[in-house]
């Protein structure tokens, strides 16, 4: 072993002096892991933004009737909240933060394939936020059609649409870089020895979503472009007025957002994959199975995006084979879950913060999946659709999915990340304040939409007051949480205790290396032998 | 990796598929002036269809790569084919 080969390999990515110096050494840097901490920087000033804006919604529903702010205002705040969320926290999410930042170094690589094109998807990143963000500070109203943009009113809205599509149609365009990079990264890159099947798991939900964002994202830019089309010039793709179909829409938007739920959760899966064998110090449990289910996942995802337009009048026949390609799409989600509890059975379990925020990820994970099952049963979806029902599925889904799996990934990784260890005390409060939160904020939502409750509305019935109070109240306990964890995480950033290499005893790659990583990430590039493995304890 | 070094095509090739390709272009606009009805699209896709294969395997190197890459083309393919069947199982059963 030769020490620091390259002399820039001295230092950690942190303290490392390149060409351009202060800011400057991070926003042209094109070091995989400076980019990934641009992204996570980025993503939670959005965050903070978007959060407000919830807060500001369930402040509204504390009562029925006006209670902070009118109709029009809060249609447009459910807009803002949900773009957001969705093009800007969880579809770049867990890849562009810790696939960026460890991909590369999990399967033994300097950087990742085209290194200036990870760094031109963080601009686009940026230029769609400030696009989105100039709908809200200009022109004649914020929009207010929902993240979804549906047709026909998508281009009747007399608000200022254009800049919000036209960012939503830039940040796919980073969504569709970070895939094609990550596709070539993983074929190309791999350490000698580190066959397919040696590869550990984050990786290869990375690969499943790189091969999602590639090949679906191009779908919602085009049919954003119908869209302003259809606005500035009314050529009437969907405008049944000039004899277009607005379900056609439909079915554009959802071809990319269906799948664009597994670019979001597949990472997610791929994260609690590597946290539950690490603190059960287990081999995973059906390694081969699991890589199966997140290409099945990947695969059959795409094929089911009619089960968010059951009532939107499409024909008989597409509705139960959507119907049924949507209970199938279930199965490999549950394979997972077996694995992931078999991992822990007999395992010598360590329960640290990331295992906390694992096992909860699971326990909501499954909420949402099963009342996803609900909403694919063609007549129960009948009754509850387009009722708060649907929006407590997809938070428990997504923010419980993606949002715990986000966390469970910063306190795992965090020491390698930043070279020092957060106070694990306080990382288990704010767990438990947000996990209780959590619960109490979104599960109301499912009684209230099986009551009847419609989503995307001001007001409600006053029968619907009780359990609005209870999801109000438990706004505010899980941002309490929230703040708990982030001042933790920022406070330990500077100033916590140095952390060892490998504090968890993990088995991949990236805690080879020394924490915070050096430049190159290896002085040599490691060979895997015939008996290595990412989870042989 | 040895697949694909040492493929120079010679420049005519790509004239001529440059020639193909213009040619399409105007022949899919002239189609438009016959009125075929419901198949007036898949005149367009067929035009369109040739032209993408043209482009893939000569001027992208489909031809001379490694025989992965063309899997991975036709497994694309594939999928656009299944994600249009699909959602006419919406329009023509409504
Ligand atoms: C077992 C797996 C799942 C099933 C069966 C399922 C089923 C459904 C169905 C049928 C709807 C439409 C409800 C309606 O509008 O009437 C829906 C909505 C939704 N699902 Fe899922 N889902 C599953 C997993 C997921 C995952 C993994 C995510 C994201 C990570 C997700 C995100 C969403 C979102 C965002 C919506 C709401 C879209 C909107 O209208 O704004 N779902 N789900
Ligand atoms: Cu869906």
């Amino acid at each position: 072993m030769q020490t620091a080969t390259h002399p820039s390999n001295e230092v950690s990515y942190l303290d490392y002096k390149g060409k351009y110096k202060g800011i400057f050494g991070w926003i042209f840097s094109t070091d995989h892991k400076r980019i990934g901490l641009l992204y996570m920087y980025s993503m939670l000033v959005m965050f903070v933004v978007g959060v407000g804006l919830g807060l500001a919604m369930k402040l509204e529903l504390i009562a029925p009737g006006k209670t902070i702010m009118d109709p029009g205002t809060y249609n447009a705040v459910f807009t803002v909240h949900g773009v957001i969320m969705i093009f800007m926290i969880v579809i770049p999410g867990l890849p562009a933060v810790f696939g960026n930042f460890f991909l590369p170094i999990m399967i033994g690589a300097k950087d990742v394939s085209f290194p200036k094109l990870n760094l031109l998807s963080w601009y686009f990143y940026v230029a769609g936020a400030l696009l989105v963000i100039s709908s809200v500070l200009f022109g004649n109203g914020t929009p207010d059609t929902g993240w979804t943009f549906y047709a026909p009113y998508s281009f009747k809205s007399g608000t200022n649409l254009l800049p919000a599509i036209f960012g939503a149609f830039v940040l796919g365009f980073s969504s569709i870089l970070t895939g094609l990079n990550f596709i070539v990264t993983i074929h190309r890159m791999r350490a000698p020895g580190m066959t397919w099947f040696k590869m550990p798991l984050f990786p290869w939900s990375l690969y499943g979503t790189a091969w999602i964002q590639l090949l679906a994202t191009p779908v919602v830019g085009i049919t954003l472009v119908l869209v302003a089309l259809e606005r500035i010039f009314n050529i009437g793709v969907f405008d049944p007025a000039l004899g277009g179909d607005p379900i056609l829409y439909q079915h554009l938007f959802w071809i990319y957002s269906h799948p664009a739920v597994y670019v979001m959760i597949l990472p997610a899966m791929g994260a609690i994959s590597e946290i539950i064998p690490t603190f059960s110090q287990k081999h995973i449990f059906g390694y081969r199975a699991i890589i199966a289910s997140t290409l099945a996942i990947a695969f059959v995802g795409y094929f089911v995006w009619g089960h968010h337009m059951f009532t939107s009048g499409m024909s008989g026949t597409a509705q139960y084979t959507f119907s049924i390609l949507t209970f199938i799409v279930a199965i490999p989600s549950a394979i997972k879950v077996f694995n992931w509890i078999s991992t822990m059975h007999k395992g010598s379990i360590n329960p640290e913060a990331p295992f906390l925020w694992a096992v909860s990820f699971i326990f909501v994970f499954m909420i949402g999946g099963f009342s996803g099952l609900v909403l694919g049963a063609l007549a129960a979806n009948v009754h509850v659709h387009d009722t708060a029902f649907v929006v407590a599925h997809f938070h428990f889904i997504v923010f419980g999915g993606v949002g715990f799996a986000f966390f469970g990934a910063i306190h795992y990784w965090f020491p390698k990340m930043f070279g020092r260890m957060y106070d694990k005390v306080w990382a288990k409060v704010g767990w438990a304040f947000f996990t209780v939160g959590f619960l109490t904020l979104y599960s109301p939502m499912f009684y209230l939409g099986m009551m009847g409750m419609p989503r995307r509305y001001y007001d409600y019935l006053p029968e619907f007051h009780a359990a609005n109070i209870l999801s109000s109240l438990g706004s505010w306990v899980m941002t309490f949480g929230l703040l708990i964890v982030v001042i933790n995480l920022f406070r330990s950033a500077k100033n916590g205790p140095i952390a060892e290499m490998n504090p968890w005893n993990s088995k991949t790659l990236e805690w080879t290396v020394p924490s915070p990583p050096p430049l190159e990430n290896f002085d040599e590039i490691p060979v895997y032998g015939e008996k290595d493995g990412p989870y042989e304890y | 990796m040895e697949t694909e070094k040492h493929h120079i095509v010679p420049y005519r090739v790509y004239v001529y598929i440059l020639i193909a390709l213009v040619v399409m272009t105007f022949m899919s606009i002239g189609i438009t002036k016959i009125n075929l009805g419901a198949y007036s699209v898949l005149g367009a896709m067929i035009f369109a269809t040739v032209k993408s294969v043209l482009v893939l395997t000569w001027f992208m190197h489909l031809k001379f790569d490694q025989p992965l890459l063309r899997f991975m083309v036709g497994f694309v393919v594939l999928l656009f084919f299944a994600v249009i069947f699909i959602t006419f199982l919406d329009y023509y059963f409504r």
